[in-house]
């Protein structure tokens, strides 16, 4: 297992250098000038010059490479062309509100979709099931923004429970923290309960057929504990996986959520810098969710030999 | 009943909720103790920069904690702002400022003639008006610490319409060793002498900005007009939060949570009127205006007679029914200078006529290739303009090839002067503060420089330049006015730009939000939250 960890963790640096390299190419390639953008919209061509080269934009693009890869392996992101306050600094900023919308929104969407999936996939066959997967497709099929403006309307407009609007850090008050949160996690967590409740009813029914679980009916052990014990653990490895995307998806920003809701996490610093080419930022964001997404995906499969013994590495 | 660790669920939620009240309750009162103005602008402020950057949001920015020399009022009347007197010698070379008494920075150092020297040199490397200003400038030298002085060359019509200019750049005064930061280069602090300070520690670029009153202003005693006067702040706080999403903002508003929002799209304005608790402030009748710009360079706008067939194939009224749709925020106005200003005029102004549009084209010789048209689809206020012109171009028998793209791509493209196949362009449209359009300086439609000086589109004509320079060295407003006339008449025969009609939008803001002030920018001082 020790060798395993190892070998992921030292593959995850050829992994980042490739992913690195397309990334910064890409912006290159990609139409759009931070120079002109960060002079405004009356400047002249000279002025816009002058910034390029000041920026060292006018550089060839191997020299910028080297001088942006150079600074990373320091373990420096660079600063932003527009802001002009270094990448961590930002990234920071957001990640609090982020990793905040993913938790709520993973835990909520597992204690629904769980218990969803197998109650589906125990009463199959019946309106149960049927009301399940019904909803599960609705789940998928309304977008979120329409989704968030529901809530908007009935939940803050008319009923004035929650605010409309806006994120307040847990150190300034649990519950100005969390009533921020719900109304854009009971929005997100929809598409994430459809999703995981369908892969949980699939799996859980695969396993229900299998010749252990009608052993263990004919040894006498109760509905409950087959189900529990013996038939989600065994169809665990399947939702674990889409958990686990899940929360890599989440991590890596939900720009339309944090829209309607005005959040300030990752998704809106993504787009906002896309917007504006700011080179170093999305650059540094994409790094990081390179590095969250393999560290996720680390995390599931150390996680299967949890679940299913048979596994090791 | 279910339970947890034995507790009954009622109970440990009731605990919970408990909790969360307590430890809301102490912030709660906390905010209540303090004035504090919650506001959406038009845009997140990332570049804090006024100078370095002619956008808008950094102008704002720059009102907030800097002050200026003079200032405009709004009977267009330049007046003293940080300067206490001035005078001009008789041979109108030399102009003498000395600073009014207790300017300070928010560092506590006192404003200096080295500091406003610094700034108007800076400012003066950036700024359209402050690179002409500077031509005519022999020296700029401090006589004591509260007085310089400013000698030109040869007498210039504009010294106090460019120290007073209302929009951007802003001749913002600065401390000397910001202001001695490369023109160029962003400063790497937010250090000022106006009313507002900035609050460094919760900047969050692009997401949030906070300013505090700042105590050791000291306002003038004349009442405010536009950017003139008491800078009286009554508010302890203000904090702008950028929300992206109108809808979001709007609702935000209606409910409370929010007090202002700069620059509401027009289709909110008739969900906000229904609030009892929203009202609607028509802050800057000024307003904005919009233009169609085409690139000189390339065929067949390189032609007169392919530029006047667009321009005899549109009319403003489609624009502003597309733009806006409200009649009561929108104007025809012809005049480039902007209507309601001292320069309005509509010398020169064409009106639609397809059929000699249509003899016009033919006679450019356009062999009909397509023209590339930029549109900026994330832009609301922006996009409808190119569609407009798509279909008028293509009603006279242009070949019209749209593209659609964010303003941020069009921003890049449009600055290069590639031919259109490889990667440049024929037309696009943008938008204007009219603060921005009053003279024919301050105008860059009207810079007629080429590829030398001129604005994207480059137009060249030697007739425009010598009006130009003879409205900034004449001294008699007249005599300006009817040069003024003359420029926009050259400027329409060669069709330098075609504007696109003008209009206003209202700031919208909380009923207990009082004694906003108009003018060509939004300003937070004398603005009181009962």
């Amino acid at each position: 297992m020790g060798r395993f960890l190892a070998g992921r963790v030292l593959a995850t640096i050829p992994v980042m250098g490739v992913v690195a390299t397309i990334v910064f190419l890409l912006l290159r390639l990609a139409p759009g000038d931070p120079a002109a953008i960060l002079a405004g919209d009356a400047a002249s061509p000279e002025h816009i010059a002058e910034i390029r080269a000041r920026l060292g934009l006018d550089q060839p693009i191997l020299v910028q490479f080297a001088e942006w890869i150079g600074r990373l392996l320091h373990g420096d992101l660079g600063t932003s062309i527009i802001s002009n306050q270094p990448v961590t600094t930002l990234i920071g900023q957001r990640l609090e509100p982020t990793l905040a919308l993913a938790t709520t929104t993973i835990l909520f969407a597992v204690i629904v979709a769980v218990p969803l999936g197998v109650l589906s996939a125990w009463r199959h066959g019946t309106w149960i099931d049927r009301g399940v997967m019904t909803l599960s497709v609705l789940g998928f099929s309304i977008p979120v923004f329409v989704l968030g403006y529901l809530w908007i309307f009935a939940v803050a407009m008319q009923l004035q429970w929650l605010p409309v609007q806006g994120y307040v850090s847990f150190r300034q008050g649990f519950w100005p923290f969390l009533e921020r949160l719900i109304l854009p996690t009971l929005t997100l967590s929809v598409i994430y309960i459809a999703l995981i409740a369908r892969i949980t009813r699939a799996s859980v029914l695969e396993v229900l057929g299998e010749d252990y679980i009608r052993t263990a009916h004919a040894k006498g052990v109760g509905e409950r504990a087959v189900l529990t014990h013996h038939a989600l653990r065994n169809a665990a490895v399947p939702i674990v996986s889409v958990i686990g995307i899940g929360i890599a998806l989440l991590i890596s920003g939900v720009v339309i959520t944090e829209s309607v809701f005005n959040l300030p996490g990752l998704g809106r610093l993504t787009v906002d810098a896309v917007l504006a080419r700011d080179y170093p930022v999305i650059q540094g964001v994409i790094l990081l969710f390179s590095a969250a997404y393999i560290l996720i995906n680390l995390a599931v499969d150390v996680s299967y030999t949890i679940f299913d013994p048979r596994i090791c590495y | 009943m279910l339970r947890i660790f034995g507790t009954p669920l009622r109970t440990v939620g009731a605990f919970f909720v408990l909790a969360a009240s307590l430890l809301s309750l102490g912030e709660t009162a906390a905010a209540q103790d303090k004035k504090v103005l919650r506001v959406v602008m038009h845009s997140g402020l990332r570049i804090t920069d006024p100078i370095i950057t002619t956008a808008y949001i950094a102008r704002n920015h720059g009102y907030m904690i800097y002050d200026t020399l003079f200032a405009t009022d709004e009977n267009f009347d330049i007046k003293p702002q940080m300067v206490k007197d001035y005078s001009v010698s008789d041979d109108k070379l030399t102009y003498t400022f000395t600073l009014r008494d207790g300017l300070k920075f928010h560092d506590g150092a006192p404003v200096t003639s080295a500091d406003c020297i610094a700034s108007i040199q800076r400012w003066g490397k950036r700024d359209g008006m402050g690179q002409k200003l500077m031509d005519f400038t022999k020296e700029l030298t401090a006589v004591d610490d509260k007085t310089f002085k400013l000698v030109l060359k040869e007498p210039y019509g504009l010294v106090l319409a460019s120290l007073g200019k209302p929009s951007s750049n802003v001749p913002f005064i600065m401390p000397k060793r910001m202001a001695d930061t490369p023109a160029d280069k962003n400063v790497s602090e937010e250090i000022g002498s106006g009313p507002f300070r900035f609050v460094a520690a919760e900047f969050q670029p692009g997401l949030k900005v906070v300013y505090k009153k700042n105590p050791d202003y000291v306002p003038r005693t004349e009442p405010p007009s536009w950017m003139v006067g008491g800078k009286i702040v009554k508010l302890d706080r203000v904090e702008w939060i950028n929300i992206t999403d109108y809808q979001t903002a709007v609702n935000a508003l209606i409910n409370g949570e929010i007090d202002y929002i700069e620059q509401p799209p027009h289709d909110f304005i008739p969900v906000m009127k229904k609030s009892k608790d929203v009202q609607l402030v028509d802050y800057n009748k000024l307003g904005f205006s919009s233009m169609l710009r085409m690139n000189w360079l390339y065929p067949p706008f390189d032609n007169v007679k392919a530029r006047q067939a667009v321009m005899l194939a549109v009319n403003q009224q489609d624009y502003l029914d597309a733009q806006i749709g409200n009649p009561d925020y929108q104007m025809l106005c012809p005049a480039m200078f902007v209507c309601g200003t001292p320069n309005e005029t509509d010398a020169g102004a064409p009106k639609q006529n397809l059929e000699k549009a249509r003899e016009l084209l033919k006679e450019s010789g356009y062999d009909g290739k397509p023209i590339v048209m930029m549109q900026p689809t994330d832009l609301a206020i922006v996009a409808p303009l190119a569609p407009v012109t798509a279909q008028a171009l293509r009603a006279i028998g242009f070949n019209v090839d749209m593209q659609s793209m964010d303003w941020q791509t069009l921003v890049g493209r449009r600055a290069k002067m590639d031919p259109p196949a490889q990667g440049g362009w024929n037309i696009f449209h943008t938008t204007w503060v009219n603060a921005d359009m009053m003279n024919p300086l301050a105008n860059v439609g009207v810079n007629a420089r080429g590829k030398t000086g001129g604005w994207f589109g480059w137009p060249e004509d030697a007739q425009i330049e010598k009006l130009r320079d003879a409205y900034a060295r004449e001294l008699d407003p007249a005599k300006q006015k009817n040069i003024a006339a003359e420029v926009q008449k050259r400027a329409y025969e060669l069709v330098t730009y075609y504007p696109t009609g003008q209009y206003t939008s209202p700031i919208a803001a909380r009923a207990n939000v009082k004694g906003i002030l108009s003018g060509p920018a939004p300003v937070f001082w004398n603005i009181d939250k009962q």
